[in-house]
């Protein structure tokens, strides 16, 4: 066990290595030179020569690389061009936002999508089934900016029932927290429900149709703890795995979710970046995103043990 | 020695009538998928035939309601949004299409190689998680960011993020065949290697890439709004769905039919390539189905 998470552990830092390079080798195998792209489009001969000096554009791709990444491991992800202050800051001023709407819609899209995917499992083929299924393949195929505006004309606008966009801190309590995320958790956490029930819903099918199921019913064990004890616990690793390959939606969605409810997290200032043409920005929060990325996919795998005795590393 | 699997021949072409029924009612979501992408694919490409200018500003009438002249209604800048909504939807379908055709071609090369070369498997797996880590919209930013905004950078920087999908899929079809008696028979009765990957290996990978390019094309197409809407796109004198919401966002409130128009154009067309899938992958992939 402890020999196969060390073993996972050296996979992950070798793909966040292959993720650095990749970023690092996105600006300078770029057309156009890298030192004019980090000066932004304001910046005169003198300031980029400047920059191409600070950067060490002169030497050997490898070094420069070494040098960057070290930079990296050591927190230095580079200074903003607009603003001039370290981008490892400006990232850590606005994760509240981001964090708080990515763990309110994780949490919302597995406790309504697996519920959903049993519902739908246990009475395979009936109405409700194929109306969750239909669901389900809607979930997919409606963007993400659309099912936000749509939240926002009908229970912001119309109804009235909820603020329209923005985001307060947790520190100035929780409700006045809470009620600024209803709306952007539900449009972001569609596609992730939608994903999580589906497989849900085919994993339940699968151990629903074995034996010890039968026995189980044949022994008069009630519907419920059937399902939940019996039948879903052990659905439940390719429920985790999806759980996991879908924080890649969510983080691609949160970049979108923040400008449709203008919420001021990391994603807003990427999307602020790409119209500065803020670079460094944009390398230090993709660098960021997919180490989350990997990190909880990591986790995701060494769940894997507990949830199924059966796994043995 | 042809090997293509045999479900696919109930795709054949039906002839008559009878046939065609027979077809909608055993493949409903791939006859309802099909003809909803044909009707938008002919209205886009006859667009210029019938639709208004797109372009063209009339500030007299901006943000009108729908109507008998204006079936979309106007945006805030008295643009025909039923125009802009059509040639919107040919860039959707570019991306969406040229994505589709791209990633497939690439991902195609790459995963025949690392299946079936084991020295190249380690290599090219390795760079492939790494890409794979990277979240697409974000990788796509990136791209268009560091270079002059143009639909074919942005179906470029689509693909890039989509070709590990699709390297990682052919990949574990040539596993599955490359140790199976009728390839090791060619091996061993001398057939060039490259041969045994084109004629023996190749086929097997058609019916499943057919359903995986229709993924593709549909999330592409999402992408491809997404970047839009950001202004990390298309550039925004092209009308197309993402920047056309993107634009009209401050006027949700007084002329909601301004967002609500593209938006439901795309979730139709996203909708008809999944639902396209999905009857495709219950047909050519059935062990796929069962896992799904």
């Amino acid at each position: 066990m402890l020999a196969y998470i060390i073993r996972r552990l050296g996979s992950t830092v070798l793909v966040m290595v292959i993720v650095g390079v990749f970023v690092f080798m996105l600006l300078h195998l770029s057309p156009g030179d890298p030192a004019a792209i980090v000066a932004g489009d304001q910046a005169s001969p003198a300031q980029i020569a400047q920059i191409r000096e600070r950067l060490g554009l002169d030497d050997p791709l490898p070094i420069q690389f070494l040098r960057w990444a070290s930079g990296v491991v050591q927190g230095d992800l580079g200074v903003s061009i607009f603003s001039g202050e370290p981008v490892l800051k400006l990232i850590g001023e606005r994760l509240e936002p981001t964090v708080s709407l990515t763990l309110t819609t994780l949490v919302f899209a597995v406790v309504i999508a697996v519920t959903f995917g049993v519902i739908a499992a246990a009475n395979a083929g009936s109405l409700a089934d194929r109306a969750l299924m239909g669901f389900s393949v809607l979930g997919f195929s409606v963007p993400v900016f659309v099912v936000g505006y749509l939240l926002i004309y009908v229970f912001s606008i119309q109804l009235r029932w909820l603020p329209v966009q923005g985001y307060t801190p947790i520190a100035q309590g929780l409700w006045p927290w809470f009620e600024r995320l209803i709306l952007p958790t539900i449009a972001l956490g569609m596609a992730y429900v939608a994903l999580i029930a589906r497989i849900t819903r085919t994993s339940m099918l699968e151990v629903l149709s074995e034996d010890y199921i039968r026995t189980a019913k044949a022994k008069g064990v009630a519907s419920r703890p059937l399902l939940l004890k019996h039948a879903l616990k052990n659905a439940g690793v390719p429920i985790v795995t999806v759980i996991g390959i879908g924080v890649a939606l969510l983080i691609g969605g949160v970049v979108i979710t923040e400008t449709v409810f203008n919420i001021p997290g990391v994603g807003r200032l990427v999307v602020d970046a790409i119209s500065k043409r803020d670079y460094p920005i944009i390398q230090g929060v993709i660098l960021l995103f997919s180490a989350a990325y990997v990190l909880i996919n990591l986790l995701v795998d060494i769940s894997y043990t507990f949830l199924d005795p059966r796994i043995r590393y | 020695m042809s090997t293509v699997p045999e479900t696919s021949l109930e795709l054949r072409q039906p002839r008559s009538a009878a046939g065609l029924w027979r077809f909608t009612r055993r493949n409903p979501t791939i006859v309802a998928g099909a003809t909803i992408l044909f009707v938008v694919m002919a209205l886009a490409l006859s667009a210029p035939l019938f639709a208004g200018d797109p372009l063209s500003m009339t500030p007299a009438l901006r943000l009108r309601p729908p109507s008998a002249e204006f079936w979309f209604g106007t945006d805030h800048l008295g643009r025909d949004l039923f125009a802009r909504t059509l040639y919107g939807a040919q860039i959707s379908l570019l991306v969406g299409l040229s994505v589709a055709a791209f990633s497939i071609s690439v991902g195609l090369v790459i995963g025949l190689l690392a299946g079936y070369y084991r020295r190249v498997d380690a290599v090219v797996m390795r760079l492939m998680d790494g890409l794979m880590a990277i979240p697409a919209i974000l990788l796509a930013i990136a791209l268009v960011a560091l270079t002059q905004a143009s639909v074919f950078v942005v179906i470029v920087a689509i693909t890039i993020p989509e070709v590990p999908r699709v390297v990682r899929l052919v990949r574990s079809v040539v596993l599955g065949v490359r140790e199976a008696p009728y390839v090791e028979a060619a091996v061993a009765s001398g057939t060039r290697t490259g041969k045994i990957i084109i004629r023996h290996i190749l086929p097997n990978t058609i019916a499943p890439l057919i359903v995986q390019s229709t993924y593709i094309c549909a999330s592409a197409i999402l992408i491809e709004s997404a970047l839009s809407f950001l202004g990390a796109g298309t550039p925004p004198d092209v009308p197309t769905w993402g920047n056309m919401i993107a634009q009209s966002r401050l006027y949700l409130g007084p002329a909601p039919w301004t967002i609500f128009f593209p938006g439901i154009a795309l979730a139709v067309i996203v909708l008809a390539v999944n639902l396209l899938g999905d009857g495709l992958r219950d047909r050519l992939d059935p062990r796929l189905a069962r896992r799904m």
